[in-house]
């Protein structure tokens, strides 16, 4: 009898065990807020039996967890279009589209044709667009009206109120705002180098302006929100969130040009459900989908007639912050060649080392 | 013969969850640091075995002057954490009635429930420009003007000491708990006064505590992430912060495991300074607290 119920009990965890194997589980390695939980629920209804795991991060993070296994433990990730060419080169790190699985008409077509341009090694497209959105300032007009480029941030009249966050955004931002074109110089590494060694100088000699640095969008909404700083460097969603809680809180897209990115859809080398991920990109890519994204992320989608499909209080955003002639002045970040991440990370950790005046 | 047997396997049944964390969870994965900060890269998917990594960290003024930086200041705050945590730990020791002792204990345990992010959130909101502290001293009409008390040196101070002072009073509570109160009370028939007996019978006594206290703080300070990220200003890095930036946002994952091991060996080199110059060793003061 004993023995009997001990079976079944063996039997039972058996059948439970071998459940979840049958269904399909899709390993997300998404930003935060690129899969909010209204979307997978939505996701997993329509397909039951495939589960989602989400894990949040950001690109380095995404990129350092791929490389740690070859590309394994994610069947899909989503790292912005310039940080796959190189990283793919040196680390191998996704697999090739099948783009035949993919609903590319719905797409913007230069986004996806750009995107596709950045990602193709050996005629094997590696990416497509998902979200995009751009890197530019943010200022509260009541306190600091005039902030319109990069180098106002460093403006002595702001002294002690502005914010940038040390990564290669501020970098690229600045060398334009001093007539540089540092896309370009990618070409010329040397070039490069003596661009960078300039923006150093001027970012050093910034320091003393500066409040703190930034670390992530929490931290720069809550020094924002309460008046401790007036201008800073941000992303363009970032600005957006607050806009909605302070109409003085707006984003400028300083006058050489909002810096854009595109978050893409890549699927890591050893995807163990490519099948799913071609579902989820399909589905996200869905109009009534793409709207409740745009409301979670606060970027617009790479579909066509995105704006129309933000939600209201962001379209007010995106047109309180951008006109038509911005949004022909945007510089796309170009494909990262190997070596220059190296260099900007000198740079940065020359500025941060750098004590200045304090 | 068989109860020989029986001892030799229960002796290795008892050492084997040791062995198993020291080789699985030390050895390996340092032994795979180790191999990956030879290799050097130089080009991709190439790599060669050398100590280029290392010679880059030296001939690259910004790594050790940063190294320099954190380990002075991990000193101090090993100091500051001693200077504090004495007192305590001898009043919760010595002074305390038995049932206050454990409540005494307690308190300063409970701050540890708490996570170390979430614990240094609550100083930035003490801290801030707009927060608690800054906003009720100009209620208080001490200040006009709001002072921003976050992002300096002094801040990553207070909360390192903060975080690690636990691991001072832990191991000075248990070696002075082990002092007979008549050692200080002769000291005293002696005709020793308050300092004499403090530096002459207190401390000695408490040596081995003390040694392994500063130990477990300075390592941990050293170490640590959280802390010097999150209060720190714009001029204060941490060796952590290099090593993190090292293996996620350069992708340059050599030279992040040369900086592991180049703190691995600086912090051992302070501690073994240290233990020199007080004329302890480790199995006379860890060992025995």
């Amino acid at each position: 009898m004993i023995m009997k119920l001990a079976m079944a009990g063996l039997l039972a965890t058996t059948v439970m065990a071998a459940a979840p194997a049958q269904a399909e589980t899709l390993r997300l390695l998404t930003w935060g807020s690129y899969a909010p939980d209204e979307l997978v629920k939505k996701f997993e209804a329509k397909y039951p039996d495939i589960t989602v795991e989400v894990t949040f991060s950001n690109n380095e993070e995404m990129i350092a967890k791929l490389r740690a296994t070859g590309g394994a433990g994610f069947d899909l990730a989503q790292p912005s279009h310039d940080r796959i060419f190189a990283v793919q080169q040196e680390y191998n790190i996704y697999k090739p589209l099948d783009l035949s699985k993919i609903n590319t008409d719905v797409m913007q077509t230069e986004l996806l044709d750009g995107v596709k341009a950045n990602t193709t090694i050996d005629g094997e497209v590696y990416a497509v667009p998902h979200q995009w959105g751009t890197s530019g300032l943010m200022t509260n007009k009541a306190m600091a009206p005039d902030v319109a480029a990069w180098g106002d941030l460093c403006d002595p009249q702001y002294k002690g109120k502005t914010s940038m966050r040390m990564r290669r955004t501020i970098l690229l931002g600045m060398a334009f705002d001093m007539g540089e074109d540092p896309f370009a110089a990618y070409a010329d590494l040397n070039k490069y180098q003596e661009i960078l060694d300039k923006v150093a100088d001027k970012l050093i000699a910034c320091k003393d302006n500066l409040k703190a640095y930034w670390k992530g969008g929490d931290d720069l909404s809550a020094m924002m929100m309460s008046g401790e700083i007036v201008a800073s460097e941000t992303w363009d969603s970032t600005a957006y969130k607050l806009y909605g809680e302070n109409k003085d809180i707006v984003f400028v897209p300083p006058k050489t040009g909002a810096l854009a990115w595109i978050d893409t859809f890549a699927i890591p080398r050893k995807g163990e459900a490519d099948d799913a991920a071609y579902k989820w990109i399909n589905f996200v890519l869905e109009p009534e989908n793409v709207k409740i994204m745009s409301a979670s992320t606060g970027s617009m989608a790479s579909v066509k007639g995105a704006k129309d499909l933000l939600p209201d209080d962001k379209k007010a955003a995106v047109n309180a912050a951008f006109s038509d002639e911005d949004m022909n002045n945007l510089k796309f970040f170009a494909n990262i060649p190997a070596g220059v991440e190296d260099m900007e990370g000198k740079t940065l950790e020359k500025i941060k080392a750098a004590t200045g005046a304090e | 013969m068989k109860q020989n047997d029986i001892k030799r396997l229960s002796l290795y049944l008892l050492f084997a969850p040791f062995a198993l964390w020291i080789a699985l969870l030390i050895i390996l994965p340092h032994a795979g640091m180790l191999y990956i900060s030879l290799r050097e890269k130089v080009a991709p998917r190439v790599y060669e075995f050398g100590l280029g990594n290392y010679i880059n960290f030296f001939n690259e003024p910004i790594y050790w002057n940063t190294l320099i930086r954190t380990g002075s200041m991990s000193l101090l705050v090993t100091v500051l954490a001693l200077l504090l945590g004495f007192p305590i730990a001898y009043y919760i020791a010595k002074i305390a009635g038995y049932r206050t002792r454990g409540a005494l204990f307690l308190m300063c345990l409970i701050p540890l429930w708490v996570s170390d992010l979430i614990r240094a959130f609550g100083w930035i909101l003490l801290l801030r420009e707009t927060g608690i502290i800054s906003s009720s001293l100009q209620w208080a009409g001490v200040i006009s003007t709001p002072i921003e008390f976050l992002y300096n040196d002094a801040t990553v101070i207070v909360g390192l000491v903060y975080t690690v002072i636990l691991f001072m009073i832990v191991p000075l509570v248990s070696t002075l708990d082990g002092m007979d109160d008549s050692m200080i009370e002769a000291g005293y028939n002696l005709g020793g006064n308050g300092p004499t007996v403090l530096r002459r019978i207190i401390i000695p006594y408490a040596m081995p505590g003390i040694v392994s206290g500063c130990i477990v703080v300075f390592m941990l300070t050293a170490g640590s992430y959280l802390t010097p990220i999150l209060l720190g200003g714009k001029n204060s890095s941490w060796f952590t912060e290099q090593i993190y930036d090292q293996f996620i946002t350069r992708y340059n994952w050599e030279s992040g495991a040369a900086f592991g091991f180049v703190l691995l060996a600086f912090t051992s080199l302070v501690i073994w300074i240290g233990l020199k110059l007080s004329g302890q060793t480790l199995s006379s003061t860890v060992a025995r607290s």
